[in-house]
């Protein structure tokens, strides 16, 4: 446990983007989440058309995790990610959608780990992967499951992440975690970073 | 360290309890009947479907029904069978869930209070009810979240966090997913036929299953988990990979991470859902690891696809069949439908049993290994 | 034999870009005898079940096989022709 560190941070949060504590990338305040994601993904040239056919909770995900990683060489990094919505947003969407057309492509959205999928095809990883569910961000989640990967398997470095959406609020923390670095991977450090004020 | 599937217990159309499901496994029985017609499905459709008064009937003894959902019900009743058999420290207990949408029907019910529907409730009212302390830990991993969940209470467990674990599963046959399915024109006209030449898609099958493990054998049970790994296809968010690559590492990952070999192998339960697509896949990667001659089934054709409890169902499953050196056909298997040849049980048959893989596939490009040994 | 101009070959190309999120594509960049799927738009299994709603939706087809849909989808002028034969709205 001792010898993993957090290695990147990304917060993202209404309309801001703040990577390793510095702000990103800010769009208009009153930018909805559609016209938000839109903005940052022009600003970071992603140039993936496949981020235009994916739910919001997708897209936020992909994004963020683009950013996090940017300029950066990732070794397989394992998924270990949660949220506290699960894909609820997107289930209402569906579930609006079978009162006429039950619609296949809202469908495929009804899970919180489509956003692991999306992100290894993106970079091509066949890593480890699990999603959970927590009604709060929980950092003891991360730190008991990726100590106990970090030790049975030959594993690199890891990407936590929280990608919540609800009601058009989100909330997304991503850290890399590896062997090496300043910022020691611990519950009170995780916590800290969730927490972090931007004024 | 070293951890043990200590008790189990299945709630299902097959029976309460696992010795009731084993018993009509072993007749050859399935879940998987046909529903009545609706809008949605003008002919009806095959699905294995809890009766709740017979539900009911069998939770009054030990809660009240109306304040709690139909899967809570069926989620508990689970747990107390597993509680009866084992006298355990609630106090030193860990709990792991598994579902993919839990109360996913009460999004358009006003019988609940709105956050009923969340998962992370799902795991309080569970846990409130039989007084467990340590907050429920929810895997919500599509298909493979059963499998997934087992290897969190071991994880648990190893890091010291409590003495035993219980992982509890369960998934329900709602409209909503019935819906998604059928717009994915993936239900099957006919209760579902893993591997087999006329197979035309899946059977949604409801269940909840629970599993208690820990540090020691007990005059139940000797049989050890033995490691879980998973592996990303990369390939697509619905569609299986068409070189079986995710499975093949998640495979390879937990054989190597045993040191075990392949040919140590003498059972595998396998995912086989009846799509095209995902039986076709799973022969290929077990071709390429070369397990072409290790017996296996699908224990769709039984239940259905159960969802988030179909891997722990079959953990449960493979577990009873090492103890009782024992193997189950797979049923409703026709005849060989896939482009690579597997050697699928087509008759219950007894035979002296050590190792076991465990395996599950889902949306997402999920893929998950597991390995069960028993302890002689 | 139906004009690749018609008013039919138009809304087809503007709804399959509103229904399957093509925001990056613009009417006039889909060709009436480009592929629909593989190099083409680079559409894929989901889509094609979303052109199935579509079908549905929008002019009252039924698919029940999807293996149908390979030769329908193929491109805008295959599913225009198709709509035309069998549309019930």
């Amino acid at each position: 446990m001792n010898d993993l560190y957090i290695q990147n941070n990304l917060v993202c949060r209404s309309s801001e983007i703040w990577k390793n504590k510095a702000l990103f990338f800010k769009s208009e305040e009153n930018d909805d989440l559609k016209a938000f994601l839109k903005k940052a993904y022009q600003y970071i040239e992603m140039d993936y058309p496949k981020f235009f056919k994916m739910d919001n909770l997708s897209k936020l995900a992909i994004l963020n995790f683009e950013i996090l990683i940017q300029n950066e060489k990732i070794q397989d990094p394992a998924l270990v990610f949660a949220n506290s919505n699960s894909s609820l947003d997107t289930d209402q969407k569906f579930q609006k959608s079978t009162a006429t057309f039950a619609s296949p492509a809202l469908f495929v959205y009804t899970l919180p780990n489509i956003m692991l999928g999306e992100i290894s095809i993106k970079h091509t990883l066949r890593s480890e992967n699990i999603f959970l569910i927590s009604k709060e961000f929980n950092p003891s989640l991360y730190t008991q499951y990726v100590s106990q990967l970090f030790q049975d398997k030959n594993i690199s470095e890891t990407v936590c992440g929280w990608v919540d959406l609800h009601n058009s609020e989100y909330d997304v923390l991503l850290c890399r975690i590896t062997r090496n670095g300043e910022v020691k991977f611990t519950e009170e450090n995780l916590q800290k970073l969730y927490d972090q004020p931007h004024e | 360290m070293k951890n043990f599937l200590l008790a189990d217990s299945i709630i299902s159309p097959l029976g309460f309890g696992t010795e009731a499901n084993l018993e009509n496994l072993r007749n050859s029985k399935s879940a998987l009947q046909l529903q009545p017609a609706n809008n949605r499905f003008p002919n009806g459709y095959y699905a294995g479907i809890i009766d709740e008064d017979v539900l009911d009937v069998n939770f009054e003894k030990i809660g009240k029904i109306s304040s709690l959902t139909k899967l809570e019900k069926m989620m508990i009743l689970a747990i107390q069978d597993v509680l009866n058999s084992s006298a355990i420290d609630l106090e030193n207990l860990g709990l792991v869930m598994a579902t993919t949408k839990g109360n996913i029907d009460l999004i358009t019910s006003n019988n609940f209070e709105g956050d009923r529907v969340q998962l992370w409730k799902l795991g309080e009212v569970i846990a409130s009810f039989f007084k467990i302390k340590s907050k429920p830990i929810i895997v919500s991993n599509a298909c493979i979240s059963g499998g997934l969940a087992v290897k969190v209470a071991n994880d648990l467990i190893r890091a010291g966090k409590c003495k035993h674990a219980l992982v509890v599963a369960g998934d329900l046959v709602s409209e909503f997913v019935m819906a998604g399915f059928q717009s994915f024109q993936a239900i099957s006209p006919f209760p579902c036929r893993p591997f087999s030449n006329d197979r035309a898609g899946i059977s949604l099958g409801e269940a909840a299953a629970a599993l208690l493990i820990g540090p020691k054998a007990n005059s139940h049970s000797n049989i050890q988990y033995v490691n879980v790994c998973t592996a990303n296809d990369a390939n697509h968010i619905s569609g299986p990979s068409r070189n079986g690559e995710g499975l093949v590492q998640a495979v390879s990952r937990v054989l190597e991470n045993s040191n075990l070999k392949s040919d140590c192998l003498d059972y595998i339960s396998a995912h086989g859902t009846a799509t095209i697509y995902n039986d076709e896949m799973e022969a290929i990667a077990f071709n390429r690891l070369g397990l072409q001659e290790v017996p296996l089934n699908s224990f769709k054709g039984y239940y259905g696809h159960t969802l988030g409890a179909s891997a722990l169902i079959e953990t449960i499953l493979t577990k009873h069949a090492l103890q009782n050196n024992e193997l189950l056909k797979s049923l409703n298997y026709t005849a060989a439908g896939v482009s690579k040849s597997l050697k699928i049980i087509k008759e219950n048959f007894k035979t002296d049993l050590k190792l076991a893989l465990n395996t599950a596939s889902g949306f997402g490009g999920c893929n998950l290994a597991m390995l069960l040994k028993k302890e002689i | 034999m139906i004009s690749p101009m018609s008013d039919l070959h138009i809304e087809l190309k503007a709804s399959i870009i509103e229904q399957l999120n093509l925001e990056d594509i613009n009417l006039d960049e889909i060709e009436n005898d480009e592929p629909l799927f593989g190099d083409g738009l680079g559409l894929d299994s989901i889509d094609a079940l979303e052109l199935i709603v579509l079908l549905e939706k929008d002019y009252g087809i039924k698919l029940n096989d999807p293996q149908q849909g390979k030769e329908i989808f193929n491109s805008i002028n295959t599913m225009a022709a198709f709509i035309e034969k069998n549309r019930t709205k």
